[in-house]
């Protein structure tokens, strides 16, 4: 079970001069400060898949960052399992899986290296984590390229390794911003068979992505995060009802929702 | 932290580029840079030594003798006539001659009548040669038997031929042993190359473990792993330090033996001399005080390192910091800056000059107390600076 409430962070502003006439219409503007995230709340349960929607600069990174204890939150509260990942990030750092777009492996070290050294950075025992790659390099057939160096692999070998880099520690929670942007079609396909399987396993996911087909494949519940605040939280269903079964635009209701922020919406 | 030092270190070793610049620059280049230049400088001094040299003798009548010196060398020597020309400076352009010797009408060998001859001696001295001495060579033994003529005819004593020579000779006595002659010279480059090399060679990786981590985007997922900032920072730190130190020892000990391999049959004792006038310990000690000097430097470069969004954008910060450097190392090479009172204690400058000092065997050792104090004290600050650094968002994500 995983409970976010009231999530806010804010960035200072370097240079505000510098900043779009654009970027200073946005009302999370305020002097020095941008306020990224205001106010997030979810929950996701047990083996619910969770996807998170935004348009871009919504604040689904920063929140996802914030989860994952990347980034420290201003305000708010992050419960796994009952366990305060802001009071103890080094417990909630070994329950989490995290894994991104834009996350790389270390091009020098071969694919089973990446994978045993973020097993050894978590503390498991050295044969466990054997173990572990074998059972993975089956599954996701990658016994041809395992012992290759990284920095010559395709972008679906990476992003294969990179999955078994961040379930390695077998965590309590994946957390995925947009995982599959970028990616060619077989990679893809690749990172939505592993979402299906951790929903097996019982294993909750929470992952941000702009493809509603995704969504509608793979999620139990949605989350829309609009100018740094949550502005639907509720089942896939509750989703699709909103316009009769049509995944766009349930999506661009739910924006629409937020009545005082429409206007800028439409401005995009 | 080891782990991380582990991982980091593999990695380090596999990137051909920082084994390159780590290693195989100063094993390979240094040496072939000096042998190559040796090479030319040899082969150019030998050429200039065993070239024919053409040559023209004006006023050969009033000086048989020296133009049958010549005629007699002519293994060295071809004599070119040159008639009536007198513009000789136009034949050594034109390299009809190489040189000119204008012996004068009054040439004889009673220089005590004479008095002094001068004879002049035309060429083109720009560039390497030997004309002169080749010249001076033939001409010295009529010189000096003109000269020991005089004396027979005066009458004269070997004491008061020296003291007509030389009525008044200054005899230096130089207090300092040869130790600290050479060790004033040598020792206040050493410090200079040491540092650098160990920047160099710390630069390529700290490049790599910070902003290469970033722009690869494998850093976001090593700041949620479980492992404790501070170690992680330790583990890279230990990383960037032991670089440069290697690079440093790999460096001068490549230097120290290709330059006892080339000085082979040269200065071969003067180097050896050298070296074993400098006792173990004070190696020992060099070597110690480049422990923090390395921290100082490693502790910078991470922070540098880690700041920076991208490889290139760190790369441009390391660069400036060559000039901070070399700096407090240009001041300890200045005459008057000692090893005394506040330099103990002005950090990067106190270790150059310490390093000069061990050299030339004339180390206050108390000295030592002040300087590792002080760099280590500033080594930690900046290693304690740099882990905040690592716990700062808007560094991280920046």
């Amino acid at each position: 079970m995983i409970e976010i409430s009231g999530l806010a962070k804010r960035f200072e502003v370097e240079n505000p001069k510098k900043l779009s006439e654009q970027e200073k219409k946005d009302p999370r503007l305020k002097g020095r400060y941008f306020q990224s995230v205001r106010d997030v709340s979810f929950t996701c349960e047990q083996g619910q898949v969770l996807g998170l929607l935004g348009p871009n600069g919504a604040g689904k990174t920063t929140t996802l960052r914030m989860l994952s204890t990347a980034l420290k939150p201003d305000s708010g509260k992050v419960l796994i399992g009952g366990e305060d990942v802001l009071a103890n990030p080094n417990i909630a750092r070994k329950k989490i899986g995290f894994l991104s777009s834009s996350t790389g492996l270390y091009g020098r070290l071969s694919g089973r290296e990446n994978i045993s050294y973020f097993g050894e950075l978590h503390g498991i025992a050295k044969d466990v984590i054997n173990a572990r790659i074998e059972e993975m390099a089956d599954l996701l057939d990658m016994q041809s390229f395992l012992d290759r160096r990284a920095e010559n692999f395709s972008s679906g070998m990476k992003q294969k390794v990179s999955i078994a880099r961040a379930v390695i520690h077998e965590p309590a929670l994946v957390v995925l911003d947009e995982p599959t942007t970028g990616l060619d079609i077989m990679a893809t396909s690749t990172v939505m068979e592993f979402i299906q399987r951790l929903k097996d396993k019982g294993t909750p996911v929470i992952f941000s992505t702009h493809h509603l087909d995704e969504v509608q494949t793979l999620c139990d519940k949605v989350t829309v995060i609009n100018q740094g605040e949550t502005v639907f939280n509720d089942t896939l269903s509750a989703f699709s009802d909103l316009s009769g079964g049509q995944m766009h635009k349930s999506f661009l209701k739910t924006l629409s929702m937020d009545s005082e922020e429409m206007s800028n919406v439409v401005n995009l | 932290m080891w782990l991380i030092f582990k991982k980091e270190f593999k990695e380090l070793l596999r990137d051909k580029k920082t084994i390159i610049f780590m290693i195989g620059l100063p094993l390979l280049l240094f040496p072939a840079i000096f042998g190559v230049a040796f090479f030319f400088m040899s082969s150019a001094a030998d050429k200039a030594e065993n070239k024919v040299l053409k040559y023209a003798i004006v006023g050969e009548a009033y000086a048989p003798a020296i133009v049958q010196s010549f005629n007699d060398a002519a293994d060295k020597f071809e004599p070119i006539a040159i008639g009536d020309e007198q513009d000789y400076a136009k034949l050594i352009k034109n390299e009809t001659l190489d040189f000119v010797l204008v012996i004068p009408e009054t040439f004889n060998s009673d220089v005590l009548q004479s008095g002094q001859h001068k004879i002049q001696l035309y060429l083109n001295d720009a560039g390497l040669n030997k004309v002169m001495g080749r010249v001076s060579e033939i001409i010295d033994e009529y010189s000096d038997a003109f000269q020991q003529a005089a004396f027979a005819q005066l009458n004269l004593n070997e004491a008061q031929q020296a003291a007509i020579l030389k009525p008044i000779e200054i005899e230096k006595q130089n207090v300092a042993d040869d130790r600290e002659v050479w060790g004033e010279r040598l020792g206040g480059m050493l410090p200079y190359f040491i540092f650098i090399l160990c920047l160099q060679g710390a630069m390529a990786p700290a490049a790599d473990l910070g902003a290469g981590e970033k722009e690869r985007g494998t850093l976001e997922t090593l700041l949620i792993s479980p492992m404790d900032r501070h170690k992680l920072v330790l583990g890279k730190f230990i990383t960037i330090a032991m670089a440069g130190i290697i690079t440093a020892l790999i460096t001068v000990s490549s230097m120290a033996i290709w330059g006892l391999v080339l000085s082979q049959g040269m200065a071969v004792e003067f180097v050896v001399k050298i070296m074993s006038m400098i006792g173990l310990v004070d190696f020992l000690l060099i070597f110690l005080m480049l422990v923090p000097v390395v921290a100082v430097f490693a502790a910078i470069l991470l922070s540098l390192s880690i700041y920076a969004r991208s490889f290139k954008e760190a790369q441009s910060y390391m660069g400036s910091l060559i000039m901070v450097v070399i700096f407090p190392v240009i001041i300890a090479m200045m005459p008057g800056v000692e090893l005394k009172g506040g330099w103990v204690w002005v950090p990067l400058t106190n270790v150059a000059l310490a390093m000069k000092e061990l050299f030339k065997g004339t180390m206050d050792y108390f000295a030592l107390f002040g300087i590792f104090t002080s760099t280590a004290v500033i080594a930690a600050g900046l290693i304690m600076f740099c882990i905040h650094w690592f716990n700062k968002e808007k560094v991280l994500f920046r």
